[in-house]
Order: C-alpha cells, then structure tokens, then sequence
C-alpha cells in the first residue's frame, strides 16, 4: 500500500522526462531533415532551371572547361617574347584600375567615417536622425556599383571618374555599417571630457573617438581596398575605364591575339595576390598592435 | 640618481612618442590630401567639365518621373498617329485619343498641361500661348514659314528652312517638311498597370476595386481579377513578367554559387585543416589551390567559363561558385582548427567511429559559422550576380545593361534600380532572420 503512494506521484517523471527528450529530439530531427529535403529541392531544381536557361547546358560545356585556358597558355607561351611589351603597354591601365580602387576607397572611408558617427547612438550630432543615416547607409550599401557606373557613364561621358565615384558610393554604405559596430566600442569618457571643456562636435571626434577607432577603420579600410580592386576590374569590363576595358578589347580580337589577354590575366592577377597579402599582413599587425 | 636616469629615459621616450604621433596625426592627412591632388590630375577632373553632357543629365532626370506623348501628323499623307513615348507598343488605335486630343478628320487640337493650345489645320499648325500670343508654322511644301507675333525670335524656338522646333514648359512643338509633332509632358511612369490594348487601362483605382469585386466579366471566360493580374503581368511596355524572372535568376545565381560552392569547400576544407590532415604537403596544396581560386578574380572566372559554357545564369553560378570556394575553403578551415578537441574526446570514449565522431563531436562546433558564413555571402553574392550577369547575359543585369543602352528608357532604368536595391535588402533580412532562426534553433 505504502509502496503504491509513494511510487504514485514521483515515479512517473523520469519516463516523461526521457519521452519528452526523446520527442523533442524527433521533432527536431525532423525539422532538420525537412529543411535539409527543401534545401536539396530548392537547389536541385535551380541547378535545373539554370542550366535550362543557360545558352551552353552544363553537362555539355563541362568537358569544354579546359579549352580555353589550355589555348590561351599554348598562344601565351608560343609569343612568350611578347609578353613583356605588353606588360609595358598595360601597366598604365592596370595603374587607373589601382588608383580607381585607391581613391574610391579613401574617398568611401572618409564619407564612411563621418556618417558612421552621425549614425552611432552617444556620438551622434542629431540623435533624432540616426535612423535616417542608418537606412541612408543600408541603401547606399545595396545599390551595386554597375548601377551608378553605367548611369553615370553616360552623363559624364566614361573615363574613371564614373567608376571611382560608383565604388565610393557602394564603399561609404559598406564602410559604414561596419565603422558604426566599431563606434558602438568606443569608450565615450574622452568625448564627454573634451565636451566638458567646450569642444565642438568634429573636435570631439577628431580628438576623442577617432585616435580610438582608427586602427579598426584602417584594417577593414584595407579589406575594402582589396574587394574593391575586384570591383574596378569588373567596372572597366562592363563600362570603361582600367584594365578592364583593355581585357573586353582584348578579347573581343579573338583567337591570335590570346597572347594580350593572358598579359592582362597575369597583370591582373599579381596585383591581386600582392595587395591581398600586404592588406592581411598590415591587417594582422594593426589588429595585433604591434 | 638611478630613479632620475630612468625618468629622464621615460620622459625622452615620451616626447618620442609624441613627436611620431604628431608626426602622423599631421603627415597622413597630408599624404591622403597629396594623393588626391595626383588624382585630380591623372584622372582629369577638370577635363569631366567639357566632356560632362549636361543635356543628357536633363533628359535622364526628366525620363525617370514624367513622360510624353506624341501627337504627331504626317505631312504627306495627312494622318494622324498618337504614341506614348513614341514607341509602336503605345500607339493609340486610328481615331482613338486621350482626352487632351481631340481629332476631327484633317484637323487636331491638342491642349497642354499650362494652358496653351495647339491646332493642326491642314498643313498649318497654330500654337497659342496664354502668355506670348499666337504663332504660325506653314509647312505647305516647300521651306517652313513660321509667323510670330514679335519681331525677333525668343530663344526657345530654333527655326531654320527644314526644321522648327519650340520648346515650351509642358511640351515640345516641332514640324519639319516630313512631320509635325507635338511632345506633351506628364508626371508619372505611362502604362505601368495596363497597355492601351487592356480593357482595364485608364481607370482609376477606384474603379479598378469596384471590378474586381464585381462578378461581371470584363474579359469573357475569366475573372476580373484574373484578367487585370494577367494584363499587368504581360505588360509588353514594361514587361514584368520578364523582369520577375530575371530577379529570380539573379537570385538563383547567387544561390546556386553559394550553397555549391559551401558544398564543395566543406569536405576539401577538413584536408586543409591542420588537426584533421596530420600531412604537411597536402594541406599546403590545398591552402594553394584556395588562394588560386580566390584570387583569380571572378572577372577572370566568369571570361573563362562564358567560353565554356555559353551566356547565361548558370555561367554565372559558376563563376561565383569557383570564386567563393576558395574564399569558403579558408573560413572554414579555419574555423575546423579552432574547434575543441575536448568535444570529439568525449563522443570517442562512447567508442563512436570516425564518422561519428566527426557528425557529433565536430559538425555541432562548426555548423553556426558554417550557416552565418554562408548566409553573409549569400547576400552579398546577389548583388555580384546583378555585375555578373551584366556580363554573361542573365539576370537583371542583362536587362539593366539593355535598357541603359538604349539610352532613351531611363524611367525602365530607374525601375530595374528601385528593385535590385529592394531585393538586395530583402536578401540582406532575409538572412539575417534565418540566421537567427537557424543558429539559435540549432543550439
């Protein structure tokens, strides 16, 4: 008898304890697999449609994947001799490409800088705006650059400036957002004691925050300097301007003249790799503070 | 004596310090300043001046809200056409018009938004204008006569023999031998709903509401609201039918490129991981093969697989897809290496297998990276596809490149940005949200 009430009301939890668990764990493996089957679903019938609209199917063009290149390094190699003088005679455009990037990114980073702060709850000059400079930041940072690149192309009539000012403009969205997450960790005891002897606002940002954050803006400033060297590239493949446009014209010579792209790739591609390890490496000093 | 020598020491390297920080603080803006001075140079800032086209600025802004209509009658055969925008997809049926026109036989008036009216009588057009009077242009054969009520000629009218042309607040005038056109002005984007052949075009919203909810049938056999969705859908004039799919596309690309290429970086990440591949020289070949596919630029991808697979989307997966492996590879296996071995210690000592051992003590570590990571890119590969695909030919992009290179259909132009910018934030929360969904629900 005694043994039935004190079983009654204390034994029935450990199996409801180990059910629940073990439902709770089927529910979620359920969910998961659910997720993973729509995923599959979703990606093997893109895979589908893409290749679908694709002019070349997939299967067809994989065998393919190889010609190219092959040709392009067999006509490379044939005029080896020539490949020096075409470095001379790119280096001024792939110079624009970099200095397009260059500027862009400066030019970004210090619009960046400035609506970052209008931007960041404590530092703000108009604490009422700062939603505004947020969704100005989150629009800026959605528009790609071929957008503006290719309008403003035809207002400006090509050249560079198009470009730099169409990265710029995406830069200073980008930029921003991630200069505003770096703002957020300033200590704001300086800004309050320059503003105790009557600074102005640039006054406490140039003296208290900025000495602060700069070594964040610097590295994520070099980050962007390498994204945007890829974007001016493309910029002048798509528009004009750089080594970009030098690469569509090469191209559009065709077979015999592979020897100019394999030029442009090669100019292109150690610029690249030497501005990416620089950026890490100055990147992992500033982050490291040595 | 030791105390000061240190304190002299410290306060000489104090004013060191000082000095290079003043040295920076100054000669870095300096420097910056310096370089875009040389910018300014190189890249002929001055020069944009003379080469700028102000004009095409006036007709980009003006295309992007208003547009105008064409009154336009031929001088040899003395017909009438009225067409938006001038296109062939916005003519108006013979002897149909808005109601600004009215046509009756060989004559036409046609009222502008400021007052002022314009009268075709045979092979006369008489413009009044409220506040400078009546002018006459006669274009009976030979040159054009153009009677003005002031002697000398305003300079908004240009007129040589062949060609008059004046240019008012809400329109344009111009008759040469072959034609005499009237521009009218109007704010707002023509036939955004409905083309001139729909039953539905020109009705106000009102109107539109009270249809749809009404069970008699505009078009026979189909509902109303059926009828008006298809009517905007295949909307020839703006076509967005056609620019949904391309969204989508663009979508797709970066989709396809994405989870592929995560796919693909995966298990080659664990090879390039230094506590799951013990062998040096595989895992500094597979650290290359990443940097290469990295920084081998998507151009230089996107230009090489074009060839091989043609123009289109899946070109552009693709490219995307070689691209972030890489990028996908070295995130990943760093992530692998700075997972706990205590974790995979202790699901061995259950005695699990190496299989085990990897989906319970390794997977559960590195799947919130994995997901944030892939989500992160994800969303900023939709804006890639849009350049991508202006370059292979699919997507949005290739309908943006179309449209600016026409470059008279600015308010498309100014379309196709509204929604890139809108599906690039969309993206943007949508994978904020999942990967709060995902990664909070996984733990």
């Amino acid at each position: 008898m005694s043994d039935v009430a004190i079983s009654g009301p204390t034994a029935p939890q450990p199996p409801d304890l180990r059910a629940s668990y073990l439902r709770d764990l089927q529910r979620r493996r359920l969910y998961s697999g659910l997720l993973l089957a729509l995923f599959a679903l979703l990606f093997v019938s893109g895979f589908m449609l893409a290749d679908d609209r694709n002019a070349g199917g997939f299967w067809d063009g994989l065998p393919k994947i190889f010609d190219f290149p092959s040709e392009l390094v067999a006509e490379a190699v044939e005029k080896s001799a020539n490949l020096p003088a075409h470095f001379v005679r790119y280096f001024p455009s792939l110079l624009e490409t970099i200095n397009i990037a260059a500027a862009s990114t400066l030019v970004g980073a210090i619009l960046a800088s400035v609506i970052s702060m209008l931007a960041t709850r404590g530092l703000a000059r108009w604490p009422a705006l700062i939603p505004v400079f947020r969704r100005v930041m989150d629009i800026m940072r959605a528009v790609p650059e071929v957008v503006i690149a290719l309008v403003l192309i035809f207002v400006l009539g090509g050249g560079p400036v198009a470009a730099m000012i169409a990265i710029a403009f995406h830069t200073t969205g980008a930029l921003g957002k991630l200069f505003s997450e770096v703002n957020e960790n300033a200590d704001l005891r300086p800004v309050e004691g320059l503003a105790s002897v009557g600074s102005t606002w640039t006054q406490r940002m140039w003296f208290a925050v900025l000495p602060q954050v700069a070594p964040n803006y610097l590295s994520y400033g070099l980050m962007r300097f390498e994204i945007n060297i890829r974007a001016s590239a493309i910029l002048g493949f798509v528009g004009s301007g750089g080594i970009g446009y030098d690469l569509r014209n090469a191209m559009s010579w065709g077979k015999g003249r592979y020897d100019e792209v394999a030029a442009i790739f090669i100019l292109l591609l150690t610029t690249i790799v030497i501005v990416d390890q620089l950026s890490s490496h100055y990147r992992n000093r500033l982050v490291r503070g040595v | 004596m030791a105390l000061s020598a240190t304190g002299l020491d410290l306060r000489s390297e104090a004013s060191a310090l000082f000095r290079r920080k003043r040295l920076i603080s100054i000669g870095l803006p300096v420097l910056v300043l310096a370089y875009f001075v040389y910018i300014f140079f190189s890249f002929d800032i001055a020069g944009i001046a003379e080469r700028a086209r102000p004009d095409n600025a006036r007709i980009l802004l003006s295309d992007t809200y208003s547009f105008k209509t064409h009154v336009t009658r031929n001088n040899r055969s003395g017909d009438f056409t009225v067409a938006i925008e001038g296109e062939t997809k916005g003519t108006y049926a013979t002897g149909v018009a808005p109601d600004w026109v009215s046509l009756n036989g060989d004559d036409a008036d046609v009222r502008l938004d400021d007052g002022s009216l314009v009268r075709f009588r045979g092979d006369m057009v008489i413009v009044d204008l409220p506040d400078f009077g009546t002018i006459e242009l006669i274009s009976a054969g030979g040159d054009i006569e153009l009677n003005l009520p002031t002697d000398e000629v305003p300079e908004w009218i240009s007129a040589s023999a062949t060609r008059v042309s004046l240019t008012l607040p809400a329109g344009r005038v111009q008759v040469t031998r072959s034609k005499s056109e009237v521009f009218r002005y109007e704010g707002g984007w023509e036939l955004f709903f409905f083309t001139l052949d729909s039953p539905f075009h020109g009705r106000s919203f009102a109107e539109l509401a009270s249809l749809a909810m009404s069970p008699e049938e505009v078009v026979p056999g189909k509902p109303n609201v059926v009828a008006m969705v298809e009517g905007f859908w295949t909307n020839t004039m703006w076509r967005h039918g056609d620019v949904f799919w391309a969204l989508c596309e663009t979508v797709l690309m970066a989709f396809l490129g994405t989870f592929g290429a995560g796919m693909i970086a995966l298990p080659i990440a664990f090879l390039a991981a230094s506590n799951f591949t013990p062998a040096r020289p595989l895992r500094f070949a597979m650290r290359r093969i990443f940097d290469f596919l990295r920084g081998v630029d998507g151009l230089i991808w996107t230009i090489i697989l074009s060839r091989a697979f043609g123009p289109g989307p899946m070109t552009g997966a693709l490219a995307i897809l070689l691209t972030d492996t890489g990028s996908f590879g070295k995130l990943f296996s760093e992530a692998l290496e700075n997972v706990d071995d205590k974790q995979i210690e202790g699901v061995r000592s259950t005695g699990a297998n190496a299989l085990q051992r990897h989906r319970f003590g390794v997977m559960p570590q590195i799947v919130p990276v994995l997901i944030s990571q892939l989500l992160y890119y994800f969303e900023s590969n939709t804006r890639s596809a849009t350049v991508i695909g202006a370059i292979v030919g699919g997507g949005i992009g290739l309908l943006l490149t179309q449209a600016i290179s026409t470059q008279k259909d600015w308010e498309e132009v100014t379309y196709y940005i509204v929604l890139i910018v809108l599906m690039v934030m969309a993206m943007d929360t949508l994978s904020g949200w999942l990967r709060r969904a995902l990664i909070k629900g996984g733990q």
